[in-house]
C-alpha cells in the first residue's frame, strides 16, 4: 500500500510537471517564441549565478560537516603517511585555487554575458600569448607536484631498513593471516601445494625447512602486533584471488597477488593507545581493510592491528607458540581417535593461552 | 533524390565504380527502420538502444544504492524484482556485486561508448564533413547489429542460474577466472566475455568506418583544418578505439583459455575452496596490463566525443568562434597520444616496479595540460559572448563545470604518492563518476538536445529540458562531492555494509542522503526519456532549416533529410566552422565564399 502511494505520488508529480511544460510551450507560441526565449534566457542566467553561490556555500558546508570525519591531514599514524599527507596538502592548494578560479569564472561569465540586445559577441578566435600562458603555468605547477610526488614515492617504495621487523600477511577469501619469522628472523620456506588447513598448515609451510620451526602464525581474527617507531616490512601474499592490504590510518595500501609476493614498509608512529587519546575514542582500533574486490565476502574482510611499545610487544610475543610446535602437539595424541582430535587441539591452544597469560602476569 | 545523388550514393555504398545503375530505393519498413544503412537511422538505433541500456544500468545503481544507503532496512520491492537474489528485501552480497559489475559494464561500454559515439559519429560525421553516407554503410549497419547481439548476450547473463559477472567491470582474474571464487565467475562470466567480444567487433567496424569517412569523404573545400571540432574529436575517438579494443579482446581470449582450457596465463600458486590448483607461473598482473591498455583509453573514448560536442555547442550558443581552434585540435591529439601511455596508473599498488610507476606518474600528470588548455579555451569562448541558454547550452556549461571538478581530482590520483592512500577508495568512485560518467552524460545530453531537430525535425520540450538540467546538475554534485570525503577517510569502494567497521560506519547518514538524491536524479532522467520519445511525435515542429543559426553543413540539409542527405549537389565549403560574430555579422555559413573585404583571423 505504501509503495503504491509513493508510486502514485510520483506519477502525479510527473503528470503535473509535464502539463506545466506542455502549457508553457503553448504559451510561448501565443506570446511569441522570441519573447519567451529571452525571458527563459534571463531566468537561466540568474539561476547560473544562484547555483554558483549555493555551490560555493555547499563546498564550504560539506567541509564544515564532514571535515572532521576524514583522517585529518597531518594526523597520519605512520611516517610514510606523513609524506602522503604533505602531498595531499600541496595538491589541495594547487587544485583548490584552480577549482575556485575556473568555476567562478565559468558561472560568472555565463551570467554576465547572457544574451542582450545591447551587446554583440566579440570575435576572438585565438590569442597566442594567452594560450601559451595557460600551457606553461599548468606545466610548471604540475612539474612541482610531480617533483614532490616522486621524491616521496621513492622514499615510500624504497628498500626497507635492514633492522626492520618483518611480518608476512597472507590474504585469502575472506580473511587475513599473519606470520612472524620467530627468533631466527628468517621465514621458513613454503609451497602452496602444502597448504592443508585441516592439518595445521594453513600457509603451506615446508616443515623440513628448519627456519619454519620457530615461525609464529596468527590465525584469522587475531590482531597483528606492531612496535611503535620501529620500521616494519610487510611481505604480502594471497592464496586465491587478488586482495589488497588497505591501512587507512597509515595512509598505505598494497595489493596481495597470488603467485607474486609484494612488500610494503613503514614505521608506525603512534600506538593504539595514543590514537585512542588523540581521537577521543577509547575503542579506537587500527583496521586492515581489503581494498580489492575479492568476492562476496569482500565487505567483511577485516583485520586489526595493535601498535604497542617494544616491551608490550615482547611480552605478547613471548606468549606465542610456533605453529610447528602446535602441529607436533596435535599430531602426538592424534592416535587415540580422530573424533577427539579437535577437542585436544582446542585444549592445546587454550593451555598455550593460559601459559601466555601467566607469563604476562609474571612480567608485570 | 536526383539521379546523380543516387549514383553517388551507390558508388559510396558498394565501392564499385563503373557503369552507374539507375534504380530507386524501394524502402520497406525493414530496410528503413531495422536493417537500415542510412547513417542517420543507425545513429538513432544506437541512441535508442543506448537509452534503454542507460535505464537498465541506472536502475541497477538506484537499487544497489538502496542497499548501500539503508543497510539495515528491507525493501520488499527488491524481492519483487530480483526474487531469490534479494530474499526478504535485502540484496545478497554476491548479487550486489553482480549489480555493480553490470552497472559499470553497461554504462561504460553500452551507453557511453556505443550509445554516445555510435550516435554522434554516425549522425554527425557524414552530415558535417559533407558526405552522402559513411564509407561503408553496410559495415556501419553490421556495427550496430554486432552491438545489438552483444547487448542480447549481456542481458541474457542476467537470467542465468548463477547470475551475471560479479567481479567488477574490470573483471580481474583470478576472481573472474575461477568459478570456485565467486558465483558470478560461472556462466555469467562466459557470457560477459562473449558479449564483450561482439562489442569489440562492433567498435572496430564502426571505428574503421568513421576514420575512413573523415579522411576520404570530405566535401570539396573541407580541408582538415576546416572541420568542426566534433569531427576532430570523433576522429581521435575512433583511432583510440581501433588501436586499443583489440588489446582488450586479446586479454579476454586468454582469460577464456584460463577458464576452460587449463592454461595458466593469469593463474599461479592458487589454493581455493580447500584445493590447490595445478597452475603455476602465470601472472595475474598481466591481465591488468592488457585490460588497462584499453581501459584507460576507454575513458577518453567516452570523454573526447563529448568534448567535441560541447565545443561546438558552446561556440554556437555564445555566438562566438571557439577560442583557440588549433590548440583545441592539438590538445585532442595530445590526449589521444598520452591516453596510450598512462594505463599503469591504475596499477600503482599492484607491486609494480616503482621506477615504472614514476614514469606513469609523469605521463599521467602531463595529460592534465591539454585538459587544462581545453577548459581555459571553453571559458574564454564564453567570455564576451552573447549567450543563449538553450537546454543544450546549459548542459554544455554544466559539462565544463563537472569536468573541472572531476579533472582536478585526477591530479590527486595520478600522483602515485597520494594514490597509495586513495586507490580503490570512494574517492576514486567520486573522481571517475564525475569526470567521465556525469560529464560524459552532460555532453551527451547537450548533443541530444542540440541535434534533436536534425534527427526528428522537432524540438524537445524546453521546460522539461530546463528542469532536467537543473535537477541533474544539483544532484550530480550532491551525490559525488561528499563522496570524496568518504574516500579521504580510506573507505574502500564496493563495500555494501560498513556497520562492522570502526573507521567507516561514521558515514551512515551521508550514504542515506546520497541514495535519496540518486533516486531523484534517476526519476529526472526518466522524465528526459519521456521527453525524448514524446517530442518525437508531439514536439514543436522545426520550421527553419537552420534553427540555431549555425555555420556547419548539417544545417544546409532539408529539415527531414532523406538517405543521401542533400538534394542535388553536396555544398562546397569555403571557410572554417566558427565564423560567428565576424565583421558584424551574426554568423557566416561554411558554404559562403570568402568575401573580398573580409578580415583575416
Amino acid at each position: 500500500m505504501q509503495n503504491f502511494l509513493i508510486f502514485a505520488i510520483l506519477i502525479l508529480g510527473f503528470i503535473i510537471t509535464f502539463q506545466i511544460a506542455r502549457a508553457s510551450e503553448f504559451v510561448s507560441v501565443i506570446r511569441g517564441e522570441e519573447k519567451t526565449r529571452k525571458q527563459s534566457n534571463k531566468i537561466n542566467g540568474a539561476l547560473l549565478l544562484v547555483f554558483l553561490i549555493l555551490g560555493l556555500f555547499g563546498v564550504y558546508w560539506t567541509h564544515h560537516t564532514l571535515g572532521d570525519k576524514i583522517l585529518k591531514i597531518g594526523s597520519s599514524a605512520s611516517d610514510h603517511g606523513r609524506l602522503v599527507d604533505n602531498m595531499m596538502l600541496y595538491t589541495i592548494i594547487a587544485t583548490g585555487i584552480v577549482f575556485f578560479a575556473t568555476q567562478i569564472l565559468l558561472f560568472w561569465y555565463s551570467f554576465k554575458y547572457q544574451e542582450s540586445d545591447k551587446r554583440t559577441a566579440y570575435y576572438f578566435p585565438h590569442n597566442n600569448k594567452l594560450e601559451l600562458l595557460w600551457t606553461v603555468v599548468p606545466a610548471i605547477v604540475l612539474t612541482i607536484l610531480i617533483g614532490f610526488g616522486l621524491v616521496y614515492w621513492y622514499r615510500i617504495t624504497g628498500a626497507a631498513p635492514k633492522d626492520a621487523m618483518q611480518v608476512e600477511i597472507t590474504a585469502s577469501q575472506f580473511k587475513w593471516e599473519f606470520r612472524y619469522p620467530g627468533k631466527d628472523g628468517i621465514f621458513g620456506k613454503k609451497y602452496y601445494k602444502n597448504i592443508d588447513e585441516a592439518h595445521d598448515n594453513p600457509l603451506g609451510q615446508i616443515w623440513d625447512d628448519e627456519a619454519n620451526h620457530d615461525d609464529i602464525f596468527l590465525p584469522a581474527g587475531q590482531a597483528l602486533h606492531l612496535v611503535v617507531n620501529k620500521p616494519v616490512k610487510l611481505i604480502i601474499g594471497s592464496k586465491d584471488v587478488i586482495h589488497s592490504v588497505g591501512l587507512p590510518h597509515f595512509r598505505l595500501k598494497m595489493d596481495a597477488v597470488p603467485g607474486t609476493p609484494t612488500t610494503l614498509w613503514f614505521t608506525p608512529i603512534k600506538t593504539t593507545k595514543q590514537m585512542a587519546e588523540e581521537t577521543g575514542n577509547s575503542k579506537f582500533v587500527y583496521e586492515i581493510a581489503c581494498d580489492q574486490m575479492c568476492g562476496q565476502g569482500h565487505t567483511g574482510m577485516r583485520g586489526e592491528i595493535i601498535v604497542e611499545t617494544q616491551e608490550e610487544f615482547d611480552q605478547w610475543m613471548a606468549s606465542q607458540k610456533p605453529k610447528y610446535a602446535q602441529m607436533k602437539e596435535n599430531e602426538a595424541p592424534a592416535a587415540p581417535a580422530a573424533a577427539a582430535k579437535d577437542s585436544t587441539g582446542t585444549v592445546a591452544k587454550d593451555s598455550a593461552k593460559v601459559t601466555g597469560a601467566k607469563k604476562d602476569s609474571t612480567a608485570k | 533524390m536526383s539521379d546523380t545523388l543516387h549514383i553517388q550514393h551507390e558508388v559510396a555504398s558498394h565501392g564499385h565504380s563503373g557503369e552507374p545503375h539507375v534504380h530507386h530505393h524501394k524502402e520497406t519498413f525493414i530496410s528503413k527502420y531495422i536493417f537500415s544503412m542510412d547513417h542517420k537511422m543507425i545513429a538513432k538505433q544506437f541512441l535508442v538502444t543506448g537509452i534503454i541500456w542507460a535505464i537498465i544500468g541506472g536502475l541497477f545503481s538506484v537499487l544497489f544504492r538502496l542497499q548501500l544507503g539503508f543497510p539495515d532496512q528491507n525493501f520488499p520491492i527488491l524481492e519483487t524484482i530480483f526474487g531469490r537474489w534479494a530474499e526478504g528485501g535485502k540484496i545478497k552480497p554476491e548479487f550486489y556485486y553482480a549489480l555493480t559489475t553490470m552497472h559499470g559494464t553497461v554504462l561504460i561500454f553500452f551507453v557511453l561508448t556505443a550509445g554516445l559515439s555510435g550516435t554522434f559519429a554516425n549522425l554527425l560525421i557524414p552530415l558535417q564533413v559533407g558526405a552522402r553516407d559513411m564509407a561503408s554503410p553496410f559495415m556501419n549497419m553490421l556495427s550496430y547489429w554486432f552491438f545489438f547481439a552483444g547487448s542480447i548476450v549481456m542481458i541474457s547473463s542476467l537470467f542465468t542460474q548463477t547470475g551475471p559477472a560479479a567481479g567488477g567491470w574490470t573483471v580481474y582474474p583470478p576472481l573472474s577466472a575461477l568459478s570456485q571464487a565467486s558465483q558470478g565467475s560461472k556462466s555469467g562470466m562466459d557470457l560477459w566475455i562473449i558479449a564483450m567480444t561482439l562489442f569489440v567487433a562492433s567498435q572496430l567496424l564502426g571505428g574503421l568506418n568513421y576514420i575512413s569517412t573523415i579522411l576520404n569523404m570530405r566535401t570539396k573545400g573541407m580541408s582538415m583544418t576546416r572541420l568542426p571540432l566534433t569531427i576532430w574529436a570523433l576522429l581521435f575517438t575512433a583511432i583510440l578505439g581501433v588501436l586499443s579494443f583489440p588489446v582488450l579482446l586479446s586479454g579476454l581470449v586468454l582469460l577464456m583459455f584460463d577458464r576452460h582450457l587449463g592454461t595458466s596465463f593469469y593463474l599461479s600458486d592458487i589454493y581455493i575452496a580447500g584445493q590447490a590448483l595445478p597452475n603455476e607461473g602465470g601472472s595475474a598482473i598481466l591481465y591488468q596490463h592488457l585490460f588497462w591498455f584499453l581501459g584507460h583509453p576507454e575513458v577518453y573514448i567516452i570523454i573526447l566525443p563529448t568534448m567535441g560536442l560541447v565545443s561546438e555547442i558552446l561556440a554556437i550558443n555564445a555566438r562566438k568562434p571557439i577560442f583557440g581552434y588549433m590548440a583545441m585540435i592539438a590538445s585532442l591529439m595530445a590526449i589521444c597520444v598520452l591516453a596510450f601511455l598512462v594505463w599503469a596508473h591504475h596499477m600503482f599498488v599492484t607491486g609494480l616496479n616503482p621506477f615504472l610507476g614514476s614514469v606513469f606518474v609523469l605521463l599521467t600528470l602531463l595529460i592534465a595540460i591539454p585538459s587544462a588548455i581545453k577548459v581555459f579555451n571553453w571559458i574564454t569562448t564564453i567570455w564576451r559572448g552573447n549567450l543563449r541558454f538553450t537546454p543544450a547550452m546549459l548542459f554544455a556549461i554544466g559539462f565544463v563545470s563537472i569536468f573541472i571538478s572531476g579533472g582536478l581530482t585526477g591530479i590527486w590520483l595520478g600522483n602515485s604518492t597520494i594514490d597509495i592512500h586513495l586507490h580503490d577508495t570512494m574517492f576514486v568512485i567520486a573522481h571517475f563518476h564525475i569526470v567521465m560518467g556525469v560529464s560524459a552524460f552532460f555532453g551527451m545530453f547537450a548533443g541530444i538536445y542540440h541535434w534533436y531537430p536534425k534527427m526528428f525535425g522537432r524540438y524537445m520540450n524546453n521546460t522539461l529540458g530546463y528542469i532536467h538540467f537543473w535537477v541533474t546538475l544539483a544532484s550530480a554534485y550532491l551525490i559525488f562531492w561528499p563522496m570524496h570525503y568518504q574516500g579521504l577517510a580510506g573507505m574502500p569502494r564496493r563495500y555494501l555494509d560498513k556497520s562492522s567497521w570502526a573507521s567507516f560506519s561514521q558515514f551512515h547518514g551521508l550514504d542515506a542522503m546520497i541514495s535519496v538524491v540518486t533516486i531523484i536524479a534517476f526519476s529526472v532522467q526518466l522524465m528526459f526519456v519521456f521527453n525524448y520519445f514524446y517530442s518525437m511525435y508531439k514536439g514543436r515542429r522545426v520550421r527553419s532549416q537552420n534553427p540555431w543559426d549555425a555555420t556547419t553543413l548539417e544545417w544546409t540539409t532539408p529539415i527531414h533529410p532523406g538517405h543521401g542527405n542533400w538534394e542535388g549537389e553536396i555544398p562546397e565549403v569555403h571557410r572554417w566552422a566558427y565564423d560567428y560574430g565576424k565583421d558584424g555579422r551574426d554568423f557566416i555559413p561554411q558554404t559562403e565564399p570568402i568575401g573580398e573585404n573580409e578580415s583575416e583571423h
